[in-house]
């Protein structure tokens, strides 16, 4: 489109050369500002309710109470840790589309380990059966496609969406074995008497323990991805595998390994998903999240740091939304709307970021 | 590469931001129609005094400290819960509760988020919170331990009365009565079509979409069965399962396969339109469930049966305002007015359906006519099915053991055979009769 022709366009799309920092936030903060009008008038087109008062109640959704912060904290754990798994795959350019199965498949190994061991050793080495369970399925599942690629050139976005629905189906059955009682399709709590397997809870919460390690991860995985050699090759394959060859990094190693490490960090998300949040395993408890990391990871543009803020800007919308439906008696997909929305002026606005629009002055004739 | 993609999502995003701007508007009509009945319903309610007066009274008691919260695990586009929204909406009309005093949670889905709403809820304020879903009841029980104050109510559970909580209930409706009613609807039509000569008596094969094997499916597909055999005897039956609760194609697919295997009548106990849409483009009568699909088969559609809740929410509310216990189990009757039968639609059924059906409820609120009477049907027993019954040398039920107390190796626990008769929803509301009687023939049952 930008191509000049022979005949004369009105506008120019051309690529800007790089913006200074201000100016680059002054376009996503005027992008926010212009989602919140086209919310609020999609609000009160729709509905006929007061969009300040909308946006309050969402604001109370997601921090009214402590309960509720504490909700926001272990929604946006899962979320982050998700994407964070995501992201060194994402850098190196391996389109990891997997993060779900990779995660149901931890979920399993960690539930297994507990319906299967359960109290029959002390509670310590089952927690530790479980890390090593879990981490380790979620590492395999990613390495199958990663080695495939490595070796054959498999397609890894085929590959590991694929592997999505092969864990799905592998927990479905486990669950039909599992189920209580015969014929629900549930398991339930795991050891709701006895605990076994649980994460301990910090000074009276539950949550806080999650919290903790994917604060951890996010700190981990930023130093990590900035300071370590192997960050370094990742970027370095991310941007040319043959520049990579050529300075002598190992491809193939560097790609199973990143997605070794990319699986077994949503093997942890599982377990962290198994014996510190649900406490039991259904083919749905990773909610999608698995895709959605893929965009958080997108949005933050593979910095750890800033990924908890646009995991924040999601887990908010989601809470908000769910506070609206109550609130106002509209349907939970309305906060989807107004996600939808501000989600598409955020992205949309990289746009005015990367290129510029130049209008020709056209001889004069229009002023 | 990345310029694309990020395209790619924008473009993505547009087109699904067209799709949803439709669903929306027909959402926000669906809440502004049923806000728009629910005030008409409190104006008629305190005329017409709280209808079905359930066990507890609802006259004396004071409301004004009473908050309620109902935990769904969909919204009003699921029949199932739109039926259990309905009642929430009712219950709260008919006890003068005003919108401050009742909370909806919707798409509250069975997993550590209906802890955290249940105990969102009781931070709130609420008293007494209703959760609608069969695997909403674990979490319900985690926060039940930790709010001793508020009462928690779990609708189709079966731990509460093994779990010993004295704030921890289950409720469930025999429903199977009202199964046994469309069964009824379904046999009479059955004969209708052998006395026109559209069948033959040997051809008389019934179809049933069930969503997994469990004993509420069980029970309900057997009670159906049971009700069609008592008016036209020649009846057989063919079940196949989908694996889930809602899966409009597999449904309608399972409802397909069916008809192709020459089911002449089908019904089905899953919550989507799947299996009535199917009947009507394939022309073949359907008994439905949760409530009238007339609107979808208006040719096929006979009738439904289906659970009203508002009675037990009037009944649960009542208590937690007058400070009594509630029931760890409680199961709604037809005597209740739980059970209900939804229209019948003349252009399907049979002639004579109305009072045919009339008759047969008298003959089960009298207790002179019961379901599962056990010489109305033959079970054989081998190594691998209905391995916890006893029979006698002509297959009639002498004992069954049922798996009443909820345990993963699913022990038979509870003598459920006595009086000639399957005593099903007395040892607890959720059904628990899970027989393989013969005549019903299963295909799919891996779920």
């Amino acid at each position: 489109m930008a191509k000049s022709k022979v005949r004369e366009q009105r506008f120019h799309i051309a690529k800007r050369s790089q913006l200074v920092w201000y100016r680059v936030w002054g376009i996503r903060g005027i992008a926010l500002l212009l989602s919140l009008v086209v919310c609020a008038i999609v609000t009160m087109g729709l509905t006929g309710d007061n969009p300040v008062e909308v946006f309050t109640t969402m604001v109370y959704g997601a921090f009214g109470t402590q309960r509720k912060v504490w909700i926001l904290l272990q929604d946006l754990a899962i979320l982050l840790c998700i994407s964070l798994a995501l992201t060194p795959a994402f850098k190196m350019r391996f389109w990891n589309i997997g993060g779900e199965g990779q995660v149901l498949i931890g979920c399993l190994a960690a539930a297994a380990c507990m319906l299967k061991v359960g109290t029959k050793v002390p509670s310590p080495v089952l927690i530790i059966l479980m890390v090593i369970a879990s981490v380790g399925a979620g590492a395999v599942w990613a390495m199958i496609p990663a080695v495939c690629k490595a070796k054959w050139g498999t397609n890894e976005t085929l590959f590991t969406l694929m592997m999505n629905y092969v864990a799905t189906q592998i927990l479905a059955y486990f669950i039909i074995r599992w189920e209580v009682p015969k014929g629900s399709g549930k398991i339930g709590i795991i050891n709701q008497d006895t605990h076994a397997g649980w994460f301990p809870t910090i000074a009276g919460n539950k949550y806080l323990l999650n919290v903790l390690i994917v604060l951890a991860l996010t700190i981990g995985m930023y130093l990590y991805l900035k300071y370590s050699k192997q960050g370094y090759e990742i970027s370095v394959v991310g941007e040319s595998e043959k520049t990579a060859r050529y300075v002598g990094i190992k491809v193939e190693r560097v790609i199973i390994r990143t997605l070794a490490i990319s699986g077994a960090i949503c093997g942890l998300c599982g377990l962290i998903l198994v014996a510190g949040t649900d406490h039991t395993v259904t083919t749905t408890i990773a909610g999608g999240e698995g895709f959605t990391g893929v965009m958080v990871a997108w949005m933050g543009k593979f910095n750890p740091i800033t990924m908890v803020f646009t995991a924040l800007l999601l887990i908010f919308m989601d809470r908000g939304a769910s506070e609206i439906a109550t609130a106002f008696g509209l349907n939970q997909s309305f906060g989807d709307i107004l996600t939808g929305i501000i989600i598409f002026f955020l992205i949309g606005c990289e746009f005015f970021i990367n290129y510029q629009i130049q209008i020709k002055k056209s001889s004069g004739k229009e002023a | 590469m990345k310029k694309a993609l990020a395209l790619a999502i924008a473009g993505m995003m547009a087109a699904s931001l067209a799709a949803c701007g439709s669903s929306a508007s027909s959402t926000a009509d669906t809440a502004a129609s049923a806000a728009a009945s629910t005030a008409a319903s409190t104006a008629a309610s305190s005329a017409a005094e709280s209808t079905a007066a359930p066990a507890a009274d609802a006259a004396g008691a004071d409301f004004s400290n009473i908050k309620v919260g109902f935990i769904f695990l969909h919204d009003e586009n699921s029949t199932y819960d739109l039926n259990f929204i309905n009642a929430a909406n009712a219950a709260a009309a008919a006890l003068g509760l005003s919108s401050d005093q009742v909370v909806l949670k919707t798409n509250v889905p069975e997993g550590q988020e209906c802890y955290d709403t249940a105990a969102e809820l009781a931070d709130s304020g609420c008293n007494i919170i209703f959760a609608d879903s069969f695997g909403h009841e674990d979490f319900m029980i985690q926060a039940a331990e930790e709010f001793p104050d508020v009462q928690f109510c779990h609708s189709t559970g079966t731990k509460a009365h093994t779990q010993g909580l004295d704030n921890y209930h289950n409720a469930f409706a025999s429903i199977y009565e009202g199964r046994y009613l469309a069964g009824v609807a379904a046999g009479m039509k059955l004969n209708e079509m052998i006395d026109s000569g559209e069948i033959t008596a040997e051809e008389a094969k019934i179809g049933y979409v069930g969503a997994y094997t469990y004993a509420e499916v069980i029970s309900g597909y057997t009670s159906f069965f049971l009700g069609a055999r008592s008016q036209c005897e020649s009846a057989t039956m063919e079940v196949t399962f989908t694996g889930s609760w809602y899966d409009e194609t597999a449904e309608k697919e399972a409802a397909n396969k069916l008809i192709d295997d020459n089911c002449v009548l089908i019904s089905q106990h899953a919550d989507s339109m799947g299996a009535p849409t199917a009947c009507e483009s394939a022309g073949v009568p359907n008994v439905s469930y949760n409530g009238s699909t007339q609107s979808v088969g208006p040719n096929t559609y006979i009738i439904s049966s289906s659970i009203d809740w508002a009675p037990y929410f009037q009944y649960a509310i009542t208590c937690a305002a007058n400070g009594e216990a509630i029931d760890a189990d409680w199961t709604g009757t037809l005597d209740t007015a739980s059970v209900l039968t939804q229209e019948i639609n003349t252009n399907a059924a049979a002639a004579g359906t109305a009072e045919k059906l009339e008759e047969v409820k008298a003959e089960l609120e009298a207790g002179t006519l019961h379901v599962f009477d056990t010489s109305a049907f033959t079970v054989t027993v081998t190594d691998s099915s209905n391995v916890n019954a006893t029979v006698d040398e002509n297959g009639v039920l002498t004992g069954y053991m049922a798996d009443v107390d909820t345990d993963p190796a699913y022990e038979g626990d509870t003598e459920a055979v006595a009086d000639g008769y399957f005593h099903e929803s007395e040892y607890r509301s959720a059904p628990y009769f899970d027989l393989q009687i013969d005549g019903i023939s299963l295909m799919d049952t891996a779920f």
